[in-house]
């Protein structure tokens, strides 16, 4: 079985990959087929990833490997941390997809909408899969190409002039990244990932070059996890189709950019080396301030998915405050929102494209007695709300919870009064929605409602997607304890990343 | 040390099988010469793949033409290099041939085309086989007239004027080259590479003569400041002459200053000379991709992004040369610039290729007319999309490895300075290839005017080269070894540091 | 002053001729004319190269290669020729008084049949 186990994690990448090929080699009008190839791939996928963690938790390795360059290798390995990111991307590509379908019928361009959405969905297993920062930084690129030709998708001037702006950061922000890479190469050699980090060794004679590395590093990682000041991109992609924003704010962009901001602090540095440089504490800064802004820009936003993007802003942050605290039990509470705020956030996306599919409503103004014409939609993006706000026992007040022990541990008590304050700034952007959408009476008619027969409120593939998603904020609060919830795989981690217990001072 | 290499007959094959295909092709009528000819570069490819099996299994190999032998005879030599070199351009070669196929409708153009593409091809392949001064003169000239011919060929008043500047340019390059080689025989009676190892550009006589040969060589690839007869010569030509011209003309002259430089310069000339190459290669790089970024029409784009790509090239110099510091990045950097021609010229061709296919369909390539062309030439604009991530050196491609090792290897041997100059040119030819790309996926259509019909293999060819580009960057380590075979450098340095 | 060197100092003055000739004049035929001046500079300094000694036979080696270099000059002036035929035919002139900068101007407007007005211009130069 070894040659298998050297090849599952490129079968994972294969599903898509194939899928995306297969897209791209039909017809536009073969839509029956692409739907089929699309649901194939997404469901093998999710059941190869499946395969993977009972196989990772035999105890089994998965890693595939072979030489890129003289000395340097490609590798493709699972580890713990990969299962929480492949997870997360492998069921909501599902979700999202099955979205998508509905949700772009009968409109232009679909192969390339699904061809590229594959590609992404390649782009991000590799990126959860990544053996080392070369491999790593190799899918990062691929992701910004490949999500490129969805934000400009509808191919207005405006989706383009978004479109430019994506690029002109992202590419910005690997160069950085490059240069970092460089860096680390000519000082450290080749690497893998490790848990703990592999830095450690050089510690006290590059100090200075470590400090340099790691501002160039994750400078560069920011830009995709949206860290202010690098965040300007995410709220003008907005224009991009409902589907793009639901996996682009929850999972692909900024989870790869958040995702490799954990990497680098962990497995590549390790959280010990990381505090000793004093780099923890900025980050941590910028993080705070990330959250804290893009809470009050939200508040200020009336329509429906600038203000998730500015939401999205500040809750990604979560993951990188959670890592830049040191201890583990902030680290359980940043990676645990990880998987957290993707469900969430994706559920909010979901039920705004459905408001905006439905009945063409796009403003927070105009959401009046939604709750009533689009009872199921409504009540999927009650349950994400209110977990975004932290109501126990959904799946955001696990994070919050965590997160806030965290920094009492770590006796950063500030950061408890920006969790306090977020929340309250999350309640206060995400309950008047709320209370416009359950208890004020419809004012005006719909701006454009879309003609349904049914006895569902919309098509079963634009309601499934968010009621799921909920469900499964539901599920990951309450069962927090379960092992194969997100929480224990989070521990798991967590353990390899402090070996030695009580650690944390 | 002669004596100790294998000899080997082949060596003569990929140059006389083009030559008597040319011969053959000139002289039949209309409908067999593309036969011949299709032949005739199947056979060329052939013999150049022997060769290269040739030196990958035996190491590198010696011929003497007609048994004389240097200093007397002609001498053909092949190593790693000149395998690479030949590969790329049968790759690139057969690729031509069958697009060419499918681009020339007229009895005329096929007339003017096959007899003078099959001279250029021996002249390359004959440059790239040579072992002395003097036959590089006689190669360059060879690859020279013809690549003129083919610029000339189309016959509009455009490309006659892009021709006849770039005649002038490419006789008084030979011209001041020869000069040099006139000096060089003066003073040490001898041409053979071998034979001068490690001994050109010492004294006074010595020095001028590296002068000339270098400028004369400069003003061939067009490298910065001698650049301006490129962009209107590559983009005025038909687009498989301009996939040549661009691919494997500009790395003949290269190639030879590659060559000389590594083999027969003394330490202190190359030294230096070095970096003096790497300021005009960075500026080259600066220069071309703003110039690129401005240009409304694609194949001038391409063509100035050639100007770009060939400053990269010369970047290997001052990494390379001796006494920069770390020996085996040194080698590195060597190997990395000539990995940096295999996937330029790759992705080049694909960009020209996809151009031509472009403008076949839709008789202009101003950025306009590429509106909405995503949907109607997927297979065309994709290719010259992923031959761009290439050119723009974002993994996985084969331009994005020979930029890392290139990177690296400027940093180890202390020159970190290249390094934003590289990271910034990659930023730069993001610019300008998104500025098309944009324009050929994400806006609506200019016009409904029908697309003229064109042959399906004009994209697939295209698709192929770009395809082989990006391919170049996940299986980079074969022709990186292939690379070593021969190499100047001490022959450990491939497992040596990292 | 030695044979050699009145053979040098010639080949010299030759080679600069006719590289201002190529340089500066704008008459095709007169570029082509420079370039034979240069030529021929250049085949003086190997016939120069080749002497050995007032006693000794000349080196063969540099004789032959200027042979060689003439059979090349001789098709290269042929050809050059002809193109400067066409260029005439064509264009009206035998010069290459088009600038690069005018080039693409002039490219532009064949390809579009008129020049784009800067506004547009502008806008679309945006990345």
């Amino acid at each position: 079985m070894t040659s298998f186990d050297s090849l599952l994690p490129l079968l994972v990448l294969m599903t898509s990959l194939v899928t995306a090929v297969i897209i791209f080699a039909l017809g536009e009008d073969r839509i029956r087929a692409r739907t089929f190839v699309n649901l194939l791939g997404a469901v093998a996928k999710l059941a190869l990833v499946g395969y993977m963690i009972w196989g990772l938790s035999q105890g089994r390795l998965f890693e595939t490997r072979w030489p890129f360059m003289p000395q340097l290798d490609f590798v493709l390995r699972a580890d713990s941390m990969t299962i929480l990111f492949s997870t997360l991307s492998a069921g909501l590509w599902l979700l999202t997809t099955i979205y998508a379908i509905g949700y772009l019928e009968g409109s232009p361009n679909r192969r390339r909408f699904f061809g590229y959405f594959s590609l992404c969905v390649t782009s991000t297993m590799g990126i959860s899969l990544a053996g080392n920062l070369i491999t790593f930084f190799v899918f990062y690129e691929l992701l910004t190409l490949t999500t490129y030709p969805l934000v400009v998708h509808r191919g207005t001037e405006k989706a383009v002039r978004a479109g430019s702006m994506y690029l002109r950061y992202t590419l910005a922000g690997s160069a950085s990244m490059l240069a970092g890479m460089l860096w680390l190469y000519v000082i450290a050699g080749p690497f893998d990932f490790r848990a703990a980090g592999v830095l450690a060794p050089l510690g006290d004679s590059h100090r200075p070059q470590l400090i340099a590395i790691f501002a160039l590093l994750v400078g560069g990682l920011g830009v995709k996890a949206a860290i202010v000041p690098l965040h300007k991109w995410l709220p003008t992609a907005m224009v991009a189709p409902a589907p793009v924003s639901a996996l682009l704010h929850a999972v692909a962009v900024v989870k790869a950019g958040a995702f490799g901001i954990v990497r680098v602090v962990y497995d590549v540095y390790g959280a010990e080396l990381a505090r000793d440089l004093g780099v923890l504490t900025p980050l941590a800064a910028f993080a705070a301030i990330t959250i804290l802004y893009g809470s009050l820009r939200a508040l200020a936003q009336d329509d429906f998915k600038r203000r998730l993007a500015f939401s999205t802003v500040s809750q990604v942050s979560y993951i990188t405050l959670g890592v830049s605290l040191f201890g583990p039990m902030a680290t359980m509470g940043g990676l645990v929102h990880l998987v957290h705020q993707g469900i969430m956030k994706i559920t909010m996306f979901f039920a705004a494209g459905n408001a905006a599919e439905a009945l063409g409503v796009h403003k927070i103004s105009e959401l009046d007695g939604v709750g009533r014409r689009l009872p199921g939609t409504m009540a999927s993006f009650t349950i994400a709300a209110l977990g975004m706000i932290g109501v126990p026992p959904l799946a955001g007040f696990v994070s919050k919870w965590y997160l806030g022990w965290g920094a009492a541990e770590a006796g950063q008590y500030w950061a408890l009064g920006v969790l306090a304050a977020s929340s309250l700034l999350n309640a206060a952007y995400f309950l008047p929605i709320l209370y416009r959408a359950w208890f004020k009476p419809q004012r005006h008619p719909w701006p454009h409602e879309h003609p349904h027969s049914g006895r569902l409120e919309i098509s079963w593939w634009l309601l499934f997607p968010p009621v799921a998603t909920a469900a499964l904020v539901l599920i990951a609060g309450l069962f927090a304890g379960h092992p194969f919830s997100p929480l224990s795989w989070v521990q798991i981690i967590t353990r390899q990343e402090y070996p030695a217990p009580g650690l944390s001072d | 040390m002669n004596e100790t290499l294998r000899n080997d007959a082949w060596l003569a094959a990929p140059i006389l099988l083009p030559l008597l295909t040319a011969l053959i092709a000139s002289l039949l009528p209309d409908r067999a010469r593309v036969r011949a000819s299709l032949a005739g570069a199947t056979a060329t490819f052939v013999a150049s793949a022997a060769v290269i099996a040739g030196v990958v299994r035996g190491g590198p190999g010696r011929h003497h033409l007609g048994g004389w032998g240097a200093p007397l005879g002609i001498d053909l030599y092949a190593d790693g290099l000149t395998a690479l070199m030949l590969a790329m351009t049968a790759v690139l070669g057969a690729a031509i041939s069958v697009y060419a196929t499918g681009y020339f409708h007229t009895a005329r153009e096929r007339r003017c085309f096959w007899p003078l593409w099959f001279v250029l091809w021996t002249g390359l392949n004959a440059l790239f086989l040579t072992a002395d001064l003097f036959n590089f003169y006689v190669t360059l000239e060879v690859v020279g007239l013809s690549a003129v011919a083919l610029v000339a060929m189309e016959g509009g008043p455009l490309a006659l004027t892009a021709a006849a500047r770039y005649l002038f340019v490419a006789m008084m390059g030979s011209l001041v080259y020869m000069g040099g080689v006139a000096l060089i025989y003066s003073q040490y009676g001898v041409l053979d590479l071998t034979l001068l190892h490690g001994r050109l550009g010492v004294g006074p006589v010595g020095r001028a003569a590296l002068a000339l040969m270098v400028v004369g060589l400069l003003a061939k690839t067009a490298v910065f400041p001698l650049h301006l007869w490129l962009p209107p010569a590559h983009s005025s030509a038909p687009a498989p002459v301009s996939a040549a011209l661009s691919g494997l003309v500009v790395k003949g002259s290269f190639y030879i200053l590659l060559r000389t430089s590594f083999s027969s310069f003394a330490d202190s000339a190359l030294a230096a000379i070095g970096p003096f190459l790497g300021v005009l290669g960075g500026l080259a790089v600066l220069w071309g991709s703003l110039q690129a970024l401005t240009q409304d029409r694609l194949k001038l784009m391409v063509a100035y992004s050639t100007v770009a790509q060939i400053g990269y090239l010369f970047l290997l110099f001052p990494v390379a040369m001796p006494g920069a510091g770390d020996a085996a990045w040194q080698s590195k950097a060597y190997i990395a610039g000539i990995f940096h021609a295999l996937s330029h010229a790759a992705a080049k061709g694909a960009m020209f290729m996809a151009a031509g296919a472009i403008l076949h369909a839709v008789g202009r390539d101003d950025k306009n007319s590429l509106r909405g062309l995503g949907e109607k030439l997927p297979v065309a604009t994709s290719a010259f999309a992923v031959a761009g991530v290439s050119i723009m050196a974002l993994p996985p491609s084969g331009g994005f490895i020979a930029k890392w090792m290139m990177l690296v290897a400027a940093v180890r041997t202390g020159q970190w300075w290249w390094a934003p100059l590289m990271i910034g040119g990659g930023l730069l030819a993001a610019a300008y290839i998104f500025r098309m790309v944009k324009f050929m996926f994400f806006q609506p259509p200019a016009s409904a005017a029908e697309l003229h019909p064109i042959p399906r293999r004009l994209e697939f060819t295209a698709l192929a080269l770009a395809l082989t580009a990006l391919a170049l960057g996940l299986a980079s380590v074969y022709p990186l070894a292939v690379a070593a075979i021969g190499a100047p450098f001490p022959s450990n340095w491939f497992t040596e540091s990292f | 002053m030695s044979t050699a060197q009145l053979y040098l100092s010639t080949a010299v003055f030759l080679l600069v001729m006719g590289l201002y000739g190529v340089l500066v004049r704008p008459h095709l035929l007169r570029k082509i004319t420079a370039l034979n001046v240069m030529s021929a500079g250049l085949f003086l300094i190997f016939v120069a190269v080749a002497y050995r000694g007032p006693e000794a036979p000349p080196d063969p080696v540099p004789h032959a290669m200027v042979l060689t270099g003439i059979v090349i000059s001789v098709s290269a002036t042929a050809f050059g020729l002809l193109l400067i035929r066409r260029v005439l035919e064509v264009t009206g002139r035998a010069e290459l008084a088009v600038e690069p900068e005018e080039r693409t101007a002039a490219n532009r407007q064949s390809v579009t049949g008129k020049r784009p007005s800067p506004r547009t211009e502008q806008r679309d130069a945006r990345p």
